[in-house]
């Protein structure tokens, strides 16, 4: 509010919350009162604020200069050119010049604004009222009297039925808002339960094509304690589906010798110790990369959830829920590695409707 | 109000006691009043006082870095396209060359090496998001240890806090948009997240995705939330946050002459004009200077997003750290039960992470119902004083550092040369432990500042000064302090504990006091009993010691 009051620097002299500054020897706690102000050089020494002011302009004199260096940066500095700065290392030239220019432009017109304010504009600290965020009891009553002759002359409380409609039709209007969303996409059906690998039949199997190579792969192209990364034969980089297919379809192989994987089921799987697992991790969907050669393990780099190869894919650490899928691989008479169907349960990260 | 507004009769000369304008400007001045009704506003607020201490700048950085944030993001979306269809990039970065990817890295890619200044802006635009976040948590943390929070102050608490929530969220989905691989990878998270959830889960997947993942409209559709939906909320909420600190004015430390009815400090026109004014100008060019010097999600180096690839260390921006923390330490617990599957793995985690975050915003509440306190507070605790508050603050960083620390697991092994199994151990009994620990130490180390204050009020300071005393004994020489100062010490309020009514009323009969009754005096007890404060000196005590004899 307004400050009237500026030249009585005068504590309160209404003794609020036990503040009585006229009681100092008696309470030796008592609030002593706002300090009186205590000038600064600047205050009494016209030569020092001479200096403040010449400092001041001096900052925002500079800012202009900097300003003029960006513009100049932006034009005479080519986009490619890459300059060594200590200790930065090889940076882009007109990164560096643009942000240090207009780093300096900005920060001297703050910098100048405070020191003035600091060394110029008045400190004298001085008091104002607070009010109490409440009404009083007169404000208060007259409007709660107000509201309640609205009220009455609405006939809200009175016509229950009306009151009740307009509230039931409130709750269902938002409705209409949700089922608009309908369209966003379509219904999850049975989409994330089967892969790409769903294409394959005993009668035309799928051949395993190598991610590097971009080839099939014969049983003596994967040595024994390798991994191998592998898509579904037809799939290709520049197909319209080929981000949400090799999402699903992603396939790590493994090699292992036969006489150290511990799981049957996982051998039979397998052919002549290559295991073919989902390269998705069961946990949230991450690709799983990291392969432990001597362990047969392998763990995914976002949560660290570790799978053992050699033992079906069951979890050994981390928080995935359930082991990695693995797809049925057989050679074809032409010696490459193919699958004859899709994984049986469904790649990637668990769900509500997924069955086991 | 001048008598002239007042004086209908046109015809007659109005008795008006309006100054005539001085000059251009004045003019100006009266014309705009006559529409807007300026002047009534600038009475009120042209010379409000702010009080002055450092930690209030704390929100002044939030609201510039959000300034910055928004000048910057509306200079991005100029050059960034949001779409998911394939281009073969040929620009000038040469390690991309020929590969194929969406035109939102494309397009990002451009305005890093392409678009003169882009880099800047970009990298502008990202470290002040980090700044805002940062500032953010750090300012409620002021707010929160000095008891800023409490009556009038308790929903713009809650603003703040929505505030918080939503910039965490809205620099998710903006670390999202460029569609490198690191971005991607968040994005796939969020999927396996949603999917965990029961019944609904992948319906919702289906729907955010627009199929399956990652399908061709989650870049435009994040676009429009990132810049659009949760900005507008947010801007709403900051208009709201700032006209209540108008309304309620700035809280202020004790000290001499401050009480609950006055705020003591400089005028806004012109040293806080100058100094807010300036203090935008400092944080937007150390931030520009940041930039210019280091560099920030260089997404070239990751290169695109393919959901086959992923590199190691990949994990969010800091502020999302603590939630990434809870999925890593969670064990991988799943139910399957008539053919449905119950992913408890990921979504445990995912039901701590909101209440982790809640814990602030209804902190309030809590201290408010616990205390009964219906008065209006506008000086502030000093940590110290309020040993319990302040301890359940400082264990709820810890939690929030040690889930932090949980989610670059992967980095404190190879850094420390740890066995990520151990870390993850760590943490997972560190989780429960720490906080509490933390809450000890802390509640403790205030009641010990709580004595040393109550030592100095009582025997003055240490002045260095050794005497001997006629029968030989060496003393040193406390001074007494100076008014204001026992004053400052000793101005907190003392809370008395809330105690049950007696257990028979005055007929005799017996009434028991309800649970809610009993679990707040018990909560009362522990906030405010004689283990959690350390008694004020009395002006007897002082008296007591100060004319005694002999007493040092």
């Amino acid at each position: 509010m307004s400050h009237d009051m500026s030249e009585e620097k005068l504590p309160e002299s209404h003794g609020s919350a036990g503040h009585h500054e006229v009681a100092a020897h008696g309470d030796p706690f008592a609030d002593p009162g706002l300090p009186a102000h205590e000038p600064r050089r600047t205050d009494i020494d016209e030569r020092a604020a001479k200096r403040a002011e010449r400092q001041v302009s001096l900052m925002f004199v500079v800012s202009m200069l900097a300003t003029i260096g960006f513009i100049a940066s932006y034009v005479a500095i080519d986009k490619e050119k890459i300059v060594y700065v200590w200790p930065l290392g090889n940076i882009s030239a007109l990164n560096f010049a643009l942000g240090m220019t207009l780093g300096v432009a900005l920060f001297l017109i703050g910098a100048g604004a405070v020191h003035w304010a600091r060394t110029l504009m008045s400190d004298v600290e001085l008091p104002a009222e607070r009010h109490p965020i409440e009404a009083d009891d007169e404000v208060r009553n007259d409007v709660i009297d107000q509201f309640r002759t609205g009220a009455a002359e609405s006939g809200f409380g009175r016509r229950k039925m009306i009151r009740n409609t307009l509230i039931g039709s409130m709750a269902l209007v938002p409705l209409s808002g949700v089922v608009l969303l309908r369209d966003l996409g379509p219904l999850p059906e049975d989409k994330l339960e089967h892969t790409g690998w769903l294409e394959a039949t005993p009668a035309k199997p799928l051949a395993l094509i190598n991610m590097n190579t971009n080839l099939p792969m014969t049983a003596e192209d994967i040595i024994v304690g390798s991994l191998t990364f592998a898509m579904p034969e037809g799939l290709h980089t520049h197909d319209e589906d080929f981000q949400q297919r090799i999402a699903k379809d992603a396939l790590m192989l493994v090699r292992i010798a036969p006489e150290n994987i511990k799981d049957e089921k996982s051998k039979e799987l397998g052919f002549e110790g290559i295991l073919a697992y989902s390269k998705i991790c069961t946990h949230v969907g991450c690709p799983i990369s990291l392969y432990e050669q001597q362990t047969h393990h392998a763990l995914c780099p976002c949560h660290q959830s570790t799978f053992d190869l050699a033992d079906g894919a069951r979890v050994i650490f981390g928080p995935a829920g359930h082991p990695l899928p693995q797809l049925k691989i057989i050679t074809d008479e032409k010696g490459f590695l193919v699958a004859t169907g899709d994984f049986d349960e469904p790649v990637g990260p668990s769900y509500w409707e997924r069955a086991r | 109000m001048s008598s002239a507004s007042s004086t209908t009769s046109g015809a007659a000369k109005p008795a008006s006691t309006r100054a005539k304008p001085a000059n251009k400007w004045e003019q100006a001045a009266d014309w705009t009043d006559g529409r807007l009704g300026i002047y009534s506003l600038a009475r009120a607020n042209l010379r409000k006082i702010f009080p002055d201490h450092w930690s209030f700048m704390l929100g002044e950085i939030c609201l510039y870095t959000f300034i910055i944030i928004i000048l910057t993001g509306v200079y991005l979306t100029l050059f960034f396209k949001p779409s998911m269809g394939e281009v073969i990039y040929q620009g000038s970065y040469v390690p991309l060359k020929g590969i194929p990817m969406s035109e939102a890295y494309a397009s990002t890619v451009d305005i890093s090496f392409e678009v003169r200044g882009g880099l800047l802006v970009r990298q502008i635009h990202h470290w002040a998001a980090l700044v805002f976040v940062a500032a953010m948590l750090v300012h409620m943390m002021r707010v929160f240890f000095t008891g800023a929070f409490r009556k009038p102050r308790e929903i713009n608490w809650v603003f703040g806090f929505l505030l918080l929530v939503l910039g965490m969220f809205d620099g998710f989905f903006g670390y999202s948009l460029p569609d490198d691989l690191l971005s991607g990878t968040g994005i796939r998270f969020m999927e396996g997240a949603i999917l965990a959830v029961p019944l609904v889960g992948t319906y919702i997947q289906m729907f955010l995705f627009g199929g399956e993942f990652p399908g061709h409209d989650i870049v435009p559709r994040f676009f429009t939330i990132h810049v659009l939906l949760i900005p507008g909320i947010m801007l709403g909420l900051l208009v709201a946050h700032l006209i209540l600190v108008f309304y309620h004015k700035h809280t202020q430390w004790a000290g001499p002459g401050k009480t609950e009815k006055n705020v003591v400090g400089m005028p806004l026109m012109p040293v806080y004009m100058a100094k807010a004014g300036g203090f935008f100008f400092l944080v937007f060019g150390l931030i520009a200077v940041i930039s210019a010097i280091a560099t920030i999600n260089p997404i070239w180096a990751y290169g695109p997003y393919r959901p086959d690839q992923v590199s190691t260390d990949a994990q969010p921006d800091w502020y999302m750290g603590f939630s990434e923390g809870l999925i890593r330490i969670m064990p991988g617990w799943e139910i399957s039960l008539w053919g449905h599957t119950l992913n408890l793995g990921v979504m445990v985690p995912l039901a701590i992470f909101p209440m982790v975050l809640a814990a602030i915003a209804v902190y309030p509440f809590i201290e408010g119902w616990i205390t009964g306190d219906k008065r209006e507070h506008h000086i502030l605790d000093r940590p110290r004083n309020a040993p319990v508050r302040t301890g359940l603050g400082a264990a709820w960083i810890s939690l929030y550092l040690i889930l932090l620390m949980a989610g670059g697991n992967d980095l404190f092994a190879t850094h420390l040369h740890l066995s990520i199994n151990s870390v993850t151990y760590f943490v997972r009994v560190g989780m429960f432990v720490v906080p509490v620990l933390v809450f000890i130490i802390t509640k403790r180390w205030c009641l010990g500042l709580q004595r040393r204050d109550k030592e100095k009020v009582l025997h003055g300071r240490e002045t260095g000064v050794i005497k001997r005393l006629p029968h030989g004994e060496f003393v040193e020489v406390h001074a007494q302090l100076p008014a204001k100062d026992l004053h400052t010490l000793t101005a907190h309020e003392q809370v008395e504990p809330f105690e049950l009514p007696a257990a028979t009323d005055e007929n005799g009969v017996a009434r028991k006091a309800n649970v809610i009754t009993r679990t707040r005096a018990k909560l009362s007890r522990g906030f405010y009993g004689e283990g959690s404060q350390i008694p004020k000196p009395t002006s007897e005590e002082h008296h007591e010691i100060t004319s005694g004899h002999g007493h040092h």
